[in-house]
């Protein structure tokens, strides 16, 4: 191939040719403000929701006592004569499923980070974390139905004195659905550690288990405690799971094998049911789900506090 | 022809070697294979007690390989392969028996880039005798500041030791880095261009250092400086392509090499 000629050229020429100064000045002062719209967007949806949360909560305790609504051991909303609204039975039923949730997901799912992060070859940890994040991926009604089908029938053959509707189940299963959240971001955590930091532990002697545990673990701490808080409010606000397996009897006592009721099933059984606008019933959902949301909002800022407080900075 | 200047060798400060010392590191016929590149070929060395040890040649030589190859740290990469003999005090490294981690707390290792634990000062210090059992506070209080002094380090830090290292300026870093080494009172040193990272100040007071350390340990440090090396060192390796080119004195190293590669790359005609 015959090679051309250099031809001269001047790139500073060029430049000047093709620039548009003006039109470049005028869109760079617009986007900023197209962004700052579209950015807008999701911080007004959220204060839409809260205001509409405290309205309408505010409207229910025209009608209940609020003192009554917070500290009542009895929750009858359905109830002809006197009905009662006492928030704690439905609270216990929250914590019952977020505590054996916690149980579950949190022992199997920093040891599955500390496997995929330190042990794991390459090969299987390719492996693995497409698996878990497919776990992560399950529609929460799938989860639902095996809780109810599955896990419980097995649960029953084994102490036979459980309910078919009881917490055990659920929990179990929530517990399972939150463990990639752990597992994924934990692991997320501990491999960001540079790996200088554990060379230099095992230029100490240190072996694998003592680098990961009092090594790679304090230093990823943060992020392994910010996604634990995260996956428990998740397990908080869960919803289709404890619908389906955990039964619609709320009870103020900490017994996991019968029925219980959860804020969030709770108003799962209000919306799909006949209860009319306007009644005190169709008012209490916005007093749970505002009550939900005090869980949810308290334990996001608890995961930012944690991650702050304990930052081994590197 | 140019005139070349050789870096300054100062005699005066030499001690005079002891020809009877006993080896600490005896090396035979090592090769090393990163996959199919041949890292280091037929390296024979032999180290020898409370002297300092400089490896030199250009990037690439298999420097930084051989000095973690003496702790076996070289097999955090995977694909290394390695034939031939360490022996350290008479025993080779490379025995299927032998217990890496025994190893690693007889030698200690000081890294190119300063790499603290992400904790306090003291608890940097105190990582190796903790993880060795020690949990008596008042024993590890006095390795702490016995390390921190032998390092030279106590007095700018004795204040702060609650605080975390990376507080520190990369010097000081570094010298926490050596202290946590000696909290475990190694028998050899191995130091892999320690100083490539710090300012020239700082690099002095490391210098300083490795000259007291010394007279307790046996130390052998990577650098890719070589007045570094002519001003610390007792003996000189200088790599090359995975090779020795020679080992000797490094008074004679630097004044009077016997191959012509070393008299090259000492006076700066390549690397």
């Amino acid at each position: 191939m015959a090679m051309n000629e250099p031809q001269q050229i001047s790139v500073q020429e060029l430049i000047a040719q093709k620039s548009n100064r003006g039109l470049l000045a005028f869109t760079e002062k617009l986007i900023p403000k197209i962004l700052f719209l579209i950015a807008s967007v999701s911080v007004l949806t959220t204060i839409g929701i809260v205001f509409t949360l405290i309205f309408e909560t505010v409207t229910f305790f025209t009608e209940v006592n609020i003192l009554s609504f917070l500290t009542g051991t009895e929750w009858y909303p359905f109830a002809n004569s006197t009905p009662a609204y006492g928030i704690l039975p439905l609270v216990v039923g929250t914590l019952k499923i977020t505590g054996i949730a916690i149980l579950v997901a949190v022992p199997i799912g920093i040891a599955t980070a500390i496997f995929l992060s330190e042990y794991a070859s390459d090969r299987v940890r390719r492996f693995i974390k497409p698996i878990l994040e497919v776990l992560a991926g399950v529609p929460t009604i799938v989860y639902g139905f095996f809780a109810l089908t599955f896990v419980t029938p097995i649960l029953r053959s084994i102490y036979p004195d459980i309910a078919i509707f009881n917490a055990l189940s659920p929990g179990i299963v929530v517990g399972i659905m939150i463990i990639p959240m752990i597992a994924s971001l934990s692991e997320d955590a501990m491999s960001s550690v540079p790996n200088a930091m554990r060379d230099g532990a095992y230029a100490l002697g240190a072996t694998k288990l003592e680098v990961a545990v009092k090594i790679v673990l304090p230093a990823a701490l943060s992020g392994i405690v910010a996604s634990t808080v995260l996956a428990i409010s998740r397990a908080i606000g869960e919803t289709m799971i404890v619908a389906v397996a955990a039964g619609s009897t709320p009870g103020f006592n900490w017994d996991v094998t019968g029925s219980i009721q959860t804020m969030t099933a709770y108003i799962v059984q209000v919306t799909t049911g006949d209860a009319g606008y306007g009644t005190t019933i169709y008012y209490s959902i916005y007093a749970v789900g505002f009550t939900l949301f005090l869980f949810t909002l308290a334990m996001n800022m608890l995961a930012q506090f944690i991650s702050k407080r304990f930052r081994e900075e590197y | 022809m140019t005139t070349i200047v050789k870096p300054e060798v100062k005699t005066a400060e030499k001690e005079t070697v002891k020809k009877n010392k006993s080896s600490v590191y005896k090396t035979e016929q090592l090769n090393l294979w990163y996959g199919s590149n041949h890292a280091l070929k037929n390296i024979d060395l032999d180290i020898k007690e409370n002297e300092v040890t400089a490896i030199i040649g250009p990037s690439g030589c298999g420097k930084s390989t051989y000095i973690k190859t003496l702790n076996r740290m070289i097999e955090t990469i995977p694909s290394v392969k390695t034939s031939g003999v360490i022996n350290y005090r008479d025993k080779n490294i490379f025995d299927k028996e032998y217990q890496v981690e025994e190893l690693r707390t007889k030698v200690g290792m000081v890294f190119q880039k300063p790499n603290p634990f992400p904790k306090s000062i003291y608890d940097n210090i105190a990582y190796g005798p903790r993880i060795h059992g020690i949990k008596n506070k008042k024993i590890l209080d006095q390795i702490v500041e016995k390390s921190l002094r032998g390092a030279a380090i106590w007095d700018e830090v004795k204040d702060r030791l609650s605080e975390n290292a990376y507080g520190l300026s990369g010097g000081q870093q570094q010298r926490i880095c050596i202290a946590r080494c000696l909290a475990i009172e190694p028998d050899v040193i191995l130091m892999d261009e320690p100083t490539s990272a710090l300012d020239p100040i700082s690099t002095l007071k490391v210098e300083e250092l490795v000259q007291d350390l010394k007279k307790d340990y046996s130390i052998i440090i990577v650098t890719h400086n070589m007045q570094q090396a002519a001003r610390i060192s007792d003996k000189t390796a200088f790599f090359l392509n995975g090779e020795v080119v020679e080992f000797d004195e490094t008074d004679k190293i630097f004044s009077n090499p016997s191959d012509e590669r070393t008299e090259d790359y000492i006076s700066g005609r390549f690397g």
